[in-house]
């Protein structure tokens, strides 16, 4: 009895919707049925019926990708100050925490995803450069006479490792062209390239990649199950996944600040310095609905990771969850 | 049983209660707030939207937007004000009631192009002309939490055109200063008068010469004593002969005859 009301309180609220599916048709077909399991086959699940969170707000799973496509459009010339503006510059701090935990060596292939205006890949290919020094640095200073390590880099390679190191992959136009100009005026040449994609259909082979990113971006995509399946394709066997997004705070009082600060300063800056209210208190709104540290970690364990972790940042506002294939 | 009835309910009720009381995210097709366009907003952010949007459109005085959410975030008692006065004057009143809109969808170009020289309707059009403005770009109202003072508002910046043909101003800087000057003094709102303060510090010597001398006083003089500019229903009158609708407002014909310049439209 209760599941015959709950199911009929459903049904009135999808007709209430203007998108009238089929699923409306067959229900008035069968008035006072026993609603049992084959009734609840009836009510079809496509696309425009699905439904999901677009911030607080739901919208149809087709619609969102669209809408968010939007807002990163419409925000990407001023993304990067807004970043400062908003976390005052602590977000630097966040990604420099994600390369430090990282710590990749010279060789290594990354795929930026959802990388945007470059921030991840510009402090990669740094980091790489900064091994790169101080191992020279280390075998001068060893001894004179050349490591194995100088001698097998003279030779020529079998597999030589791709030009580009880092990849940035984006589904924002907008985004990429962005953090193209900033690497052209940052002189950076080579080891980088940018590929338009979707996270939850990368357009890469198999077995890739030694490391995976997600910097603020998975909280954005419609199926964040699709998104963590892709990157373990992606992933060479015993490559790294690692994803830096906004968290649930755990101090009560740091929370009720974060809440306020959110909701009431970050659109007000987005309208004075981007002229874009509703960008921004979408930004907001997605992080209240992206599931918490746990939860996630859980997600990740599901797809097939193995030694998921997750360390907080700022008292839980970010969260870097790393797993790894094996 | 009941359970899951109230459960489902109240979830939808808390939902419709969070979007409330917090500024929603707005959908393409209907619209939270008042109005479309209207974002709910608290006194805590209209106030820092206030000084954020000053300090914005004093440094890059081409934000247009940042000017209108500045007028918009200070001047709800000269709305009211405004309103007021309006709805005491009965064409005014009439405006109030059938809300009209200049645009360019809404204009008979032809029409208007055909009509007489020293008409309004064919001065207006000269004067779009000549400083390559068209009646389309004002910013739509925003964080104006009353929907006919919202509308009050958006008749103001679409009145501003015309106000430049009525008073003779070109849109550059001298003439946008003049017409601030006249808007200040009639309407008194605090954005306009900001404008009208901030507006002369980027003129040189000779126009601020001929701002404080004859323009100045003028504007100020004519703007208090001439009718509510809001109350007038322009789209009924492009027949109408200038010199007969200035009178009719009692505003004097400029002291200076100013030339319409081809640079980019400021506007303060």
């Amino acid at each position: 009895m209760a599941a015959s009301v709950r199911l009929l309180f459903r049904r009135l609220a999808r007709l209430s919707h203007k998108n009238i599916t089929s699923s409306a048709a067959t229900v008035s077909r069968r008035p006072g049925c026993c609603l049992g399991p084959s009734s609840s086959r009836c009510i079809s699940d496509t696309a425009e019926d699905r439904s999901t969170h677009f911030g607080f707000e739901k919208v149809p799973e087709a619609e969102k990708a669209k809408r968010v496509y939007k807002v990163f459009e419409n925000v990407a010339q001023k993304y990067d100050v807004m970043n400062d503006a908003m976390s005052l510059g602590v977000h630097r701090l966040w990604k420099d925490m994600l390369l430090h935990v990282m710590h990749p060596q010279p060789g290594a292939r990354l795929l930026d995803v959802a990388g945007g205006t470059g921030d991840i890949s510009f402090r990669f290919l740094d980091y790489i450069l900064y091994q790169q020094e101080r191992r020279k640095r280390r075998a001068a200073a060893s001894s004179q006479t050349p490591s194995w390590q100088d001698i097998s880099d003279k030779y020529p390679t079998e597999d030589r490792p791709q030009e580009s190191r880092a990849v940035v992959c984006d589904i924002n136009k907008e985004m990429l062209k962005v953090g193209k100009q900033r690497a052209d005026s940052m002189g950076i040449t080579s080891g980088l390239s940018w590929v338009v994609g979707d996270a939850e259909e990368l357009p890469f082979d198999d077995d890739q990649f030694d490391i995976y990113t997600i910097a603020f971006g998975i909280r954005n995509v419609t199926h964040i199950d699709q998104t963590l399946q892709e990157a373990l394709r992606v992933l060479k066997p015993g490559g790294r996944f690692m994803c830096l997004e906004f968290s649930k705070v755990t101090n009560p009082v740091l929370a009720k600040l974060y809440d306020v600060y959110s909701f009431q300063v970050i659109p007000v800056l987005g309208e004075v310095i981007a002229g874009d209210w509703k960008s921004y208190q979408y930004l907001v709104e997605s992080i209240r609905k992206f599931p918490d540290q746990e939860e996630f970690k859980g997600m990740i364990e599901d797809t097939g990771f193995f030694c998921v972790q997750y360390f907080n940042f700022t008292g839980g506002v970010v969260a870097l969850h790393s797993g790894f294939k094996l | 049983r009941c359970r899951f009835v109230s459960g489902a309910f109240l979830a939808k009720t808390t939902l419709l209660v969070h979007r409330l009381f917090t500024s929603g995210a707005e959908l393409t097709y209907s619209y939270d707030g008042l109005y479309p366009g209207h974002i709910q907003t608290t006194s805590f952010q209209k106030a820092l939207l206030a000084v954020g949007s000053g300090v914005a459109a004093l440094q890059d005085p081409y934000r247009h937007d940042m000017v209108a959410v500045l007028g918009e975030t200070t001047g709800h008692l000269a709305l009211i004000n405004l309103r007021e006065r309006m709805k005491n004057d009965p064409e005014g009143y009439t405006i109030l009631t059938e809300r009209p809109r200049i645009r360019l969808s809404t204009l008979d170009l032809e029409k208007m192009a055909s009509l007489p020289d020293e008409s309004f309707g064919r001065e207006y059009l000269r004067f779009l002309e000549d400083n390559k403005v068209t009646p389309d770009s004002r910013a739509e109202v925003k964080f104006v939490d009353n929907e006919e003072l919202a509308y009050i508002m958006l008749r103001y910046r679409e009145v501003h055109d015309l106000l430049h043909t009525l008073l003779g101003m070109p849109t550059n800087m001298l003439g946008e200063v003049a017409v601030k000057w006249f808007e200040a003094a009639q309407m008194g709102l605090p954005m306009c008068a900001l404008g009208a303060v901030l507006g002369p510090l980027q003129l040189n010597a000779s126009r601020l010469q001929s701002l404080f001398t004859s323009l100045g006083p003028w504007a100020l003089q004519n703007g208090r004593r001439a009718r509510c500019v809001l109350s007038i229903f322009y789209e009924r009158r492009w027949e109408q002969s200038l010199e007969d609708l200035r009178r009719e407002l009692n505003i004097e014909p400029p002291p200076l005859t100013l030339s319409a310049s081809n640079k980019r439209r400021r506007q303060i």
